[in-house]
């Protein structure tokens, strides 16, 4: 019996089986959709990049060498030099990092808050729902990028400081699904059981109504990825995100700005770097909405 | 009825209390601000006092209220007006930025995504698909700087960055503070001309974004349309394919066509932000953007609440139009 027959049979010998078996049809169901592939090799591929920066980059992202200011591409600099005459294809590999962290960070964070906010408010209803959900409603009202800016201007630039003002200004969509999610559950027979048998409202929501809920936040949260990279890159753009030397795509475009005209490469370079992950998140979110949730697409 | 006013003014409420809460915690303070910092300690708390900092902070927050119902946002450290008037002053540019956006943006979006529906699987609906796909993907600003790069200094199609030619500013005496539409009034119409050709690339990139969006949901919309068996009906009655496209399935998807066009409006005056930043556009965004990189708050949070107001009262008119014009919201 070959690992695809052992996974797909019909009768399941153990629970573990059966869990893999439908893993196994889903990511089947994934790997038919071509450009979700595409998407999943473009984050695979950033992942590598960010784990191994240091060996596949050619040049330290600080150093500089002001001999060599802005050096079109060539064999010694493979995509120029920026205005210290640092390496900017070393400076993007490393980048790549920090975009990392900031969509990690961001992406455990504000789903983490909504769930909690989204699946109290559902569960436990009357006033403390209302109350939660009206504070949802007014982060939903606002605009996220003007937000945030005002937040990061309370609480002065920074990497850090960006990273919690997108969380802040991100998490409302995701107790809204969490809330929505958590009333269709609440009244269930096996919530009613476990009720019975004594179990705390904490224990409840902690431990019955949060894990059913995380499947549908997981596409939510692929999908606005790509804000997020946006918002962070916009925010370096704009000066008040992860400051220099820091090879943030964003700041590093915003510092090729003056440049434009003539040497072109230093703004296109990162601004590219950006496009290229963020659309992979797209894809990728795409594609597992199209298997995970299959009645939204 | 009652029920959405209601929920509008705690809306704005929450507005309030959020950009309150965050000129609180700036680690600015705000009376060594006002007094400088060689005053004695009684000038301190006289000062301190005179702000109202000694209150209680629900105290302060009711005064604040109170000040913005005035239309008192503060005095702007950067210009050293009153932001209220800075806001009425940058506040066109941006509205005649975001407007051509939108419009634009349902001009090309809404047949596109037409198209790409009754098309579906076909060439024109991959385009649409991969065009919005890039549209989602690609930060405005970088996209603003290669248009610049490759239509102003490559290909000299368009002009620079800014409103209108150095050697046209000032011309028209400003009196809706959208300068087309002053200059039409003066009937100067070598600053309409370069007015306009300065608005074709800015307002084009940020479009760019909003016929993404609506392409996408005029798709989906038309997609569900076309499912109808009354679709069916008008076909078998030997209607034209045209009319049967254009005129009922695209008449029945009116309505919340346009709830996204108010959102996708909303949107653009956030992406103005970014946008302004690049074509140097004199707008709001350009003034939150330059009073923050000065650090000064009141400026920042003034804008943060108007442009949070506009949010809101956009949001509360696709609403009401939904109620007005759907007879089943009735």
């Amino acid at each position: 019996m070959t690992a695809h027959d052992w996974l797909l049979t019909d009768t399941p010998r153990s629970r573990a089986q059966a869990r893999l078996g439908r893993l196994y049809s889903g990511w089947l169901g994934f790997a038919r959709n071509r450009l979700a592939m595409v998407g999943l090799g473009i984050i695979v591929l950033l992942v590598l990049v960010a784990a191994f920066a240091p060996l596949l980059a050619t040049h330290s992202p600080f150093a500089q060498e002001l001999a060599n200011r802005l050096q079109p591409p060539s064999a010694a600099h493979w995509l120029g030099t920026d205005q210290f005459g640092r390496d900017i294809y070393s400076r993007v590999i490393h980048g790549s990092r920090l975009t990392l962290y900031i969509v990690l960070l961001v992406a455990l964070t504000a789903p983490a808050a909504g769930l909690l906010i989204g699946t109290v408010s559902g569960y436990l209803g009357g006033w403390v729902d209302a109350v939660l959900m009206r504070i949802t409603d007014i982060f939903l009202a606002f605009p996220k990028l003007i937000l945030a800016l005002a937040f990061v201007a309370a609480l002065g630039p920074g990497i850090g400081n960006a990273i919690i003002a997108i969380a802040i200004t991100s998490w409302p969509p995701y107790a809204r699904i969490a809330r929505a999610e958590t009333i269709t559950i609440r009244n269930s027979d096996f919530i009613s059981a476990v009720r019975l048998q004594g179990a705390s409202s904490a224990r409840i929501i902690l431990g019955h109504v949060v894990p059913l809920c995380t499947s549908s936040l997981v596409v939510r949260v692929t999908l606005d990825m790509a804000g997020i990279i946006l918002t962070a890159a916009g925010l370096g753009f704009l000066g008040l995100g992860a400051q220099p030397p820091l090879p943030e795509w964003g700041a590093m475009i915003s510092t090729g700005r003056q440049y434009l005209l003539e040497q072109w490469w230093v703004a296109a370079v990162p601004g590219f770097a950006i496009f290229i992950v963020s659309l992979g998140f797209n894809l990728l979110g795409d594609g597992l909405r199209d298997v995970l949730d299959p009645k939204n697409s | 009825m009652g029920g959405l006013l209601a929920s509008v003014i705690l809306t704005l409420l929450g507005l309030l209390l959020v950009t309150f809460l965050i000129g609180r915690v700036v680690p600015i303070d705000p009376v060594l601000a006002a007094v400088g910092d060689r005053a004695s300690a009684e000038v301190y708390q006289r000062m301190r006092m005179e702000l109202g900092l000694d209150l209680p902070l629900w105290q302060q927050f009711v005064y604040y209220v109170g000040d913005v119902l005035r239309g008192d946002l503060g005095t702007s450290v950067l210009t050293s007006r009153p932001v209220l008037e800075d806001i009425a002053r940058v506040f066109p540019a941006t509205l005649e930025l975001a407007t051509s956006a939108v419009v634009i943006g349902v001009a090309v979006g809404v047949p596109a995504g037409v198209m790409a529906a009754v098309h579906r699987g076909r060439w024109p609906d991959h385009l649409v698909r991969v065009l919005g796909l890039v549209g989602y993907s690609v930060p405005v600003f970088w996209l603003g700087l290669i248009g610049l790069l490759v239509f102003y200094a490559k290909l000299g199609w368009t002009p620079g960055p800014g409103r209108v030619d150095v050697f046209y500013e000032g011309l028209v005496d400003p009196v809706t503070g959208i300068l087309m539409i002053d200059a039409v009034i003066a009937g100067d119409w070598d600053v309409f001309w370069n007015a306009l050709s300065h608005l074709v690339l800015p307002a084009s990139i940020l479009a760019y974004f909003s016929v993404a969006y609506i392409s996408r949901m005029t798709r989906s919309f038309m997609l569900d349309q076309l499912r109808q068996e009354y679709i069916t009906t008008a076909r078998v009655k030997g209607m034209s394919e045209a009319r049967v496209i254009w005129r009922h399935a695209l008449g029945n998807i009116a309505v919340p066509l346009i709830t996204v066009v108010a959102l996708s409006y909303a949107t653009l005056l956030e992406g103005s932000v970014l946008t302004e930043t690049v074509f140097a556009w004199p707008g709001l965004g350009l003034y939150i953007t330059n009073s923050l990189l000065s650090a000064d708050m009141n400026a920042v949070l003034g804008g943060t609440l108007v442009v949070g107001t506009v949010f809101i009262a956009l949001n509360l008119f696709s609403d009401l139009l939904y109620r007005v014009l759907d007879p089943r919201a009735r």
